[in-house]
């Protein structure tokens, strides 16, 4: 399946890569050529009028493009970076599909310019494989059955994982807190607290 | 997609102002807000201009004096987690807790907090409401069941913010930095009621940014709530409020309070009536009560927000209570 090669970014996004050709290379965050080193880009339009040059580091690989200033993160990480896990839900900041971690803290991909996403360093859910391995997060999701139609579970996954950065012990309060930024409607919630209850077990 | 835009991350806060006076422009500090109204055509914007790179902005200060100083970039989440702020202005605290959800605390800033425009759904929906420049309130008349009970005149929208009833309470002043000066006013002073500008929520011009909330030192028998009254545990705004600020004697008798109300008006709503019946009682159930029948004195619901009559005496009640 060919996808549309974006002309507006240096980046190579994975463009005539099938998608199954791509997800082999996730594990192994071989993400086309952008992999290089550092880049003190700021994010601002030169008076040639080009578009901003932003330096994002995604899953610890650095990806230095030019962006659109009204692209979100969101749509960056899909549709330019081809890393599909993070999902749209609202596009509004009301359910929490679009989570990622931005130096660590969760936040919405939906309500973040990926200009201003500039020098900073993104987690997606595919970051969170240990290679082609499941992380702990991950596993203990599959272990408590913590999804049904699974369309939430990458943000739940990843807000997951930022609580648990932050507060490697929560009780199942200051779980429900921490997950409180993300809905389910097939209504698991029951199985993703215990998830995060079973994943701080797992992280130690 | 949102219409394009040019985008701009000033270095300095004289070219951010320098930026903001041109026409077209939008200020972009935790972006919640300005995505939002962007994305429902709310208003647009030829160019955004982020604040983001202003790292003065960020932060809590303590002064000498016991003073303490906000910056308007610091997040809603760097408050709630704030020993000086938990300890000394728990209002505030609990206030930026109460709001939104974790990952928008991470995103959204103090400051941002304050001025966000209101969530009226003919307001942020596809209606050419008075608000916007139109001629007419869809409110009234219309869908009103998260309107304002109190302050409302042609336009009857309720203030979204925690955070401002909080700060209120506690005694908050504002820093505005403008094209020739800076000046510091009180937060109450911030905000602009329906009755004398409809189409604003506060002062700011187009090119003044609020850079910093400046809070007294607390006096060593205060002690402050924030209690927030909702459909759901996460995410949803006030559909009544109310924070305290009390001094409280040895004795037990209340000094001087503070009472105000988030949810029920325009902007966020004193009530001096109770302030002053307050002075010299002892928090009890008597005077809970009391308190509570003030602050619903002169409601005037609309057709569909009567509950929230009920809502404003129960959760005023409860706060004092709270703080006994």
């Amino acid at each position: 399946m060919e996808k549309e090669k974006k002309n507006e970014v240096t980046s190579e996004s994975p463009a005539g890569m099938s998608r199954r050709e791509f997800l082999g290379t996730v594990g192994a965050g071989a993400i086309g050529a952008t992999m290089i080193g550092p880049a003190t880009a700021t994010a601002r339009e030169d008076s040639s009028g080009e578009l901003p040059l932003v330096s994002i580091t995604v899953n610890g690989w650095v990806h230095r493009m030019r962006v659109e200033p009204r692209w979100t993160l969101l749509y960056v990480l899909r549709d330019q970076l081809g890393l599909t896990g993070t999902k749209p839900g609202c596009e509004r900041g009301e359910c929490g599909a679009c989570t990622v971690l931005i130096d660590g803290e969760p936040r919405y991909s939906c309500l973040t310019l990926a200009v201003e996403a500039d020098g900073r360093r993104v987690t997606t859910v595919e970051g969170l494989m240990d290679g082609e391995q499941l992380g702990p997060v991950q596993q203990a999701f599959v272990g408590e059955d913590g999804l049904q139609c699974g369309y939430c579970t990458s943000g739940q996954v990843v807000a997951a994982e930022g609580l648990l950065r932050r507060n490697p012990n929560p009780t199942m309060e200051e779980i429900r807190m921490g997950m409180s930024g993300n809905l389910c409607r097939c209504g698991a919630y029951d199985h993703i607290f215990k998830s995060v209850h079973r994943a701080a077990k797992l992280r130690k | 997609m949102i219409p394009k835009f040019d985008y701009e991350r000033p270095a300095s806060m004289r070219q951010a102002i320098k930026q903001l006076t041109l026409p077209g422009t939008r200020l972009h500090a935790g972006g919640t807000d300005l995505l939002g109204c962007l994305r429902d055509g709310v208003f647009g914007a030829e160019k955004v201009v982020s604040i983001g790179g202003l790292s003065e902005l960020r932060g809590i200060k303590r002064a000498s004096d016991g003073s303490v100083t906000i910056g308007a970039l610091t997040t809603l989440a760097q408050l709630a987690a704030d020993p000086i702020i938990l300890r000394h202005y728990t209002a505030l605290a609990q206030g930026a807790l109460s709001a939104a959800s974790p990952q928008l605390r991470n995103q959204g800033t103090l400051g941002g907090n304050l001025c966000q425009r209101p969530r009226c759904w003919y307001f942020r929906g596809d209606f050419h409401c008075l608000r916007k420049g139109g001629g007419v309130c869809y409110a009234v008349g219309g869908q009103n069941q998260y309107h304002c009970i109190f302050g409302g005149d042609a336009c009857y929208i309720v203030h979204p913010s925690d955070t401002a009833p909080a700060l209120i309470a506690l005694g908050a002043r504002v820093r505005i930095e403008g094209p020739s000066n800076s000046k510091t006013i009180p937060l109450e002073s911030f905000f602009v009621p329906p009755s004398k500008d409809v189409t604003r929520e506060h002062v700011l011009a187009p090119n003044e940014i609020l850079t910093e909330v400046l809070l007294p030192a607390p006096a060593p028998n205060q002690r402050s709530s924030y209690r927030k009254v909702r459909a759901r545990g996460a995410w949803d705004f006030a559909l009544a409020g109310v924070a305290l600020c009390m001094h409280v004697r040895d004795t037990g008798e209340i000094e001087r309070a503070r009472v105000v109300l988030s949810g029920v008006a325009p902007t966020p709503w004193r009530v001096p009536d109770a302030e002053t019946a307050l002075a010299g009682k002892l928090i009890s159930e008597e005077t809970a009560k009391l308190t509570a029948e003030l602050c619903v004195k002169g409601a005037q619901p609309m057709e569909y927000n009567g509950y929230k009559v009920n809502l404003v005496r129960g959760v005023v009640e409860e706060a004092l209570l709270g703080l006994r």
